[in-house]
């Protein structure tokens, strides 16, 4: 299981083995060429997949070639550390053609110093099949270079069926109503909020779902590129319904302070352990991998999930993230793949052979293997709004990075919910450095 | 290991100047040859080809893997974070004016001043405490073991050993024993008041902030009890009567699916069985005390007339312990320091205990003959006899210590990663951890290079000292 925002792992430590072994590799894949009569195209794609991802999204790449046996593709996976892989094999001249990023930051990184290559070619399928916001994401200084192939629901909430039971509770709509239903959770004995606190992405997008609410999506664009301060009013109204989550030490899991040492696969187990220390959890849909691996509890009649509440109205919004596949090298058969990625096929095989979701405006969410991700697919699909987490589109160190900027200050802010402004100040501080 | 005979070996050489000839190795008395001859003088094109033919290849790669990396790091240090401006000496100064590497430098020091003492003092405590026990092998050989994991399987095992949750983390488990032994949670520890018509003793307990008296009924209604830890034997709460000459009431669970009105004793909510429930005078003095019934009813039959407190008894609310944060930002440190200690004491008491073996056993008992007590022959004779190896071990743990990381990472929750911030981790974090900037982490790393140097030419000139 790879979580999209994990903290980075002790692989860079390996980075010189990996800078030798993509080299090693490639020795191997020209010989096995001979094999086949008609001369093949080979072109290769780098992503972060391993163990049953990796098998998953080989399955994609085999449905491609079925279709194009001209062509062969060939994965190599780069684990966590891939931005890191591919600078070093862009640096060395040897970049793979094909790459899947789960950071916008890393795109513009590259696009920015001419490494990647326009898509242009797709824009008017990506238009059609996953939407306009598809096409501004994926645009760098007017260019378009990558689109999400792969997406997860950041916005939903997971909750224990029986504890919502006992307490005589629904799962709420609105905001109002999830407040009540946490102060009846509260009363019936048990913590509502479990909080992934030790990894700061969990609590910030929690932020980026009640500002996309609360502020709308213009504003949530406005705030991504930093156009307006992190101590606009927007951003402390958003700040003050979070404190409302934060504001009651007795109605989160182990309290404040443990809830900054619950990482995140812990945050997500402990509301369906037995006995269970919260009731409900709000995170992206691949809580769904941890709760069937690591708990017992069984889908819609242990553990079930509703959509971040509407707050004051607004629409159904969904906060999001994913992979972005992107060019490095042109050529007929790579255009192929990437044309490939666009189709309803694609995603098809997408959902149902691994754990993500799909943005394809062309998938029919019964395709879904199951009712919980079928639901969480039909939300990303069925959502008015679509954002990527806000965090990953800030220059990293402010964004994306263990310990620091948001991620920090969020910790610091479930500890003090009272502290609005000074929350807002510091925010505003660390994103003033970051974008220089 | 080759080091390890070194430091065994030094105190045979006092011994026996002789032996030293036989103790060195084949390979350092080549060396020895091979310098003679050039300073004999012979001038041939062999007495300068043969030994850079020797030398070439080590030379070779020290510089590819040693000299070309530490250079390159100096002058990348003075370039920005794309690499492509010279920006001089502004990445030393953000090192020493932000917050996030002050507190690095600050810890480390933390760690410099602490740690190698500690392991050391451990070391030779043990190593002396257990030379004489016959299972001294076994010993030595449990503690030394810690040092057959790696640093970072090490810092797994310790963040497990730390959770906060008594349920999940060893340490608080074991702190959460010894307390229900002294003192046992109660049966309401969670248990807070439905109303404001009940209010907290500052003594503890739960009591109805008005004043009761003959013939009135106590409703004390509680939330927050989780169903699964309502006493046993609970049925529905129900009203009791109003008696003539006493005081009635029910202590039960002022909850029912959707909440219910607080305050009314309604169909679904349970009484709270084998609750202690007493009444106070006005006084504050108990007058009696009873325990409530299945359906959490209770009854004083005869009180006299006054005013009366009713109030559950303080025993009832003793919270289970909750754990120490032993990851928050204030012990974190501490807690790393303590798992760090226990890997490297194996170390410190092997080599120690080496060191030990080899001292002359005759003034030891020369001085126990003379009438000197085990302390005085520890602090005035086996310690001035093992400075050598102490010190060795010292600049050892010196060395390690400033180049602390693998534990720090893997220990710390990314909560309080900049509270227990060390050089070597806020390098990594610069140069990997999402920021990328690898003209800072650059100079984190000269700065750490620097601060190793002086431990490392102490090292050398002992090692020159011994050939």
């Amino acid at each position: 299981m790879r979580f999209h925002h994990g903290p980075l792992s002790i692989g860079a430590l390996l980075l010189p083995l990996l800078m030798v072994f993509p080299a090693c590799e490639q020795g191997g894949g020209d010989s096995g060429d001979t094999d086949s009569d008609a001369p093949r195209e080979e072109i290769s794609i780098t992503a972060v997949y391993t163990g049953a991802e990796q098998k998953a999204f080989e399955a994609v790449l085999d449905a491609f070639m079925e279709a194009n046996p001209g062509i062969e593709v060939v994965y190599r996976s780069a684990g966590d550390e891939l931005p890191t892989v591919l600078e070093t094999a862009v640096r060395g001249g040897n970049p793979p053609d094909l790459a899947m990023l789960p950071q916008p930051g890393v795109v513009a990184d590259f696009a920015g110093r001419g490494e990647l290559q326009s898509l242009d070619f797709v824009r008017k399928a990506v238009v059609d099949n996953l939407g306009e916001y598809a096409v501004q994401l994926g645009t760098v200084d007017g260019d378009f270079y990558s689109f999400l192939v792969l997406t997860n629901n950041g916005s939903p909430i997971w909750y224990n069926v029986d504890l919502f039971k006992q307490a005589g509770v629904n799962p709420p709509a609105t905001w109002e109503e999830l407040l009540e239903a946490a102060e009846t959770l509260k009363a019936s004995g048990v913590s509502t909020y479990s909080f992934g606190g030790a990894d700061g992405w969990t609590l910030s997008a929690i932020f980026e779902n009640i500002y996309l609410r609360t502020a709308g999506p213009e504003r949530y664009d406005q705030l991504a590129k930093h156009e307006i301060p992190w101590t606009h009013p927007s951003v402390k109204e958003a700040l003050r319904y979070m404190g409302q989550l934060f504001e009651d030490p007795d109605n989160i899991a182990g309290g404040p302070q443990g809830a900054l040492e619950t990482d995140f696969p812990t945050s997500v187990t402990q509301v369906f352990s037995e006995p269970p220390r919260a009731a409900l959890t709000i995170i992206a849909d691949f809580a769904y991998g941890v709760i069937t691996d690591s708990t017992s509890a069984k889908p819609v009649s242990d553990f079930n999930v509703f959509d971040f509440p509407s707050i004051e109205g607004s629409e159904p919004a969904v906060v999001g993230g994913g992979d972005s596949v992107v060019m490095f090298t042109d050529g007929e058969a790579a255009r192929a793949l990437v044309e490939y990625l666009t189709t309803v096929e694609a995603a098809q095989t997408i959902v149902t052979e691994g754990p993500w979701s799909s943005l394809h405006t062309g998938l029919d969410p019964s395709v879904y293997p199951d009712p919980i991700r079928r639901g969480t697919g039909a939300g990303l699909l069925e959502a008015e709004i679509f954002r990527f987490y806000l965090a990953d589109l800030q220059p990293p160190e402010f964004g994306a990075t263990v310990g620091q900027g948001l991620w920090k200050l969020f910790q610091d802010f479930l500890l003090d919910p009272d502290d609005v402004d000074g929350i807002a100040v510091k925010m505003e501080k660390a994103a003033a450095e970051a974008f220089e | 290991m080759a080091s390890l005979s070194r430091w065994r070996r030094r105190p045979l050489r006092r011994l026996n100047k002789e032996s030293r000839l036989r103790v060195l190795s084949p390979a350092a008395g080549k060396a020895q040859g091979v310098g003679a001859n050039g300073a004999r003088g012979r001038r041939s094109w062999r007495a300068h080809v043969v030994p850079l033919s020797f030398v070439a290849p080590a030379a070779l790669l020290l510089a590819v893997w040693l000299i070309y990396p530490v250079v390159y790091t100096v002058v990348r240090s003075f370039f920005d974070r794309s690499g492509a401006h010279w920006i001089g000496v502004d990445n030393y100064i953000e090192l020493f004016t932000s917050d996030f590497l002050v507190t690095a430098i600050k810890n480390n020091a933390l760690w410099v001043v602490v740690v190698p003492a500690v392991v050391t003092a451990f070391g030779l405590i043990l190593a002396v405490l257990t030379e004489r026990i016959s299972w001294v092998a076994a010993f030595r050989l449990v503690v030394f073991m810690p040092m057959a994991i790696s640093l970072f399987t090490a810092g797994v095992i310790w963040r497990l050993v730390y959770e906060k949750a008594p349920d999940r983390g060893a340490l608080n488990a074991v702190i959460a024993a010894g307390q229900e032994a002294v003192r046992p949670a109660g049966e309401l520890a969670e248990a807070v008041p439905s109303t404001d018509s009940v209010r907290e003793l500052p003594t503890g307990g739960l009591a109805l902030a008005q004043n009761l008296s003959r013939g009135d009924v106590a409703l004390l209604g509680l939330t927050q009890i989780p169903e699964s830890e309502v006493p046993e034997g609970a049925v529905e709460a129900t009203r009791p009567n109003p008696l003539a000459t006493g005081i009635s009431g029910v202590v039960w669970r002022d909850f029912r699916p959707g909440g219910g009105v607080p305050g009314m004793v309604e169909r679904g909510e349970l009484g709270l069985a084998t609750i202690a429930v007493e009444i106070r005078d006005e006084r504050g003095q108990i007058i009696s005390e009873t325990t409530t019934r299945a359906d959490g009813t209770f009854a004083f039959d005869q009180v006299p007339r006054g005013s009366y407190v009713v109030s559950v008894a303080e025993q009832n609310f003793v919270r289970p312990f909750e754990g120490i944060s032993w990851l928050g930002p204030s012990l974190i440190t501490p807690a790393i320091m303590i798992a760090y200690t226990w890997v490297w004491t194996g170390f410190a008491l092997v080599v120690i205990a080496a060191g030990l073996a080899v001292l002359p056993r005759e003034l030891l008992e020369a001085a126990r003959l003379d009438g000197a007590s085990e302390s005085q022959v520890l602090r005035h004779i086996t310690v001035p006899l093992l400075a050598p190896v102490l010190t060795a071990v010292f600049v050892t743990m010196l060395i390690n210590v400033l180049k602390v990381f693998d534990v720090v990472l893997a220990i710390a929750p990314g909560s309080v990663q900049d509270d227990a911030n060390v050089i070597a981790l806020a390098m990594w974090r610069t140069a990997f951890g999402g920021k990328n900037d690898f003209g800072l982490a650059s100079a984190i790393a000269v700065l750490l290079l620097v601060l190793v140097l002086p431990s490392l030419f102490l090292n050398m000139r002992r090692f020159r000292r011994e050939l």
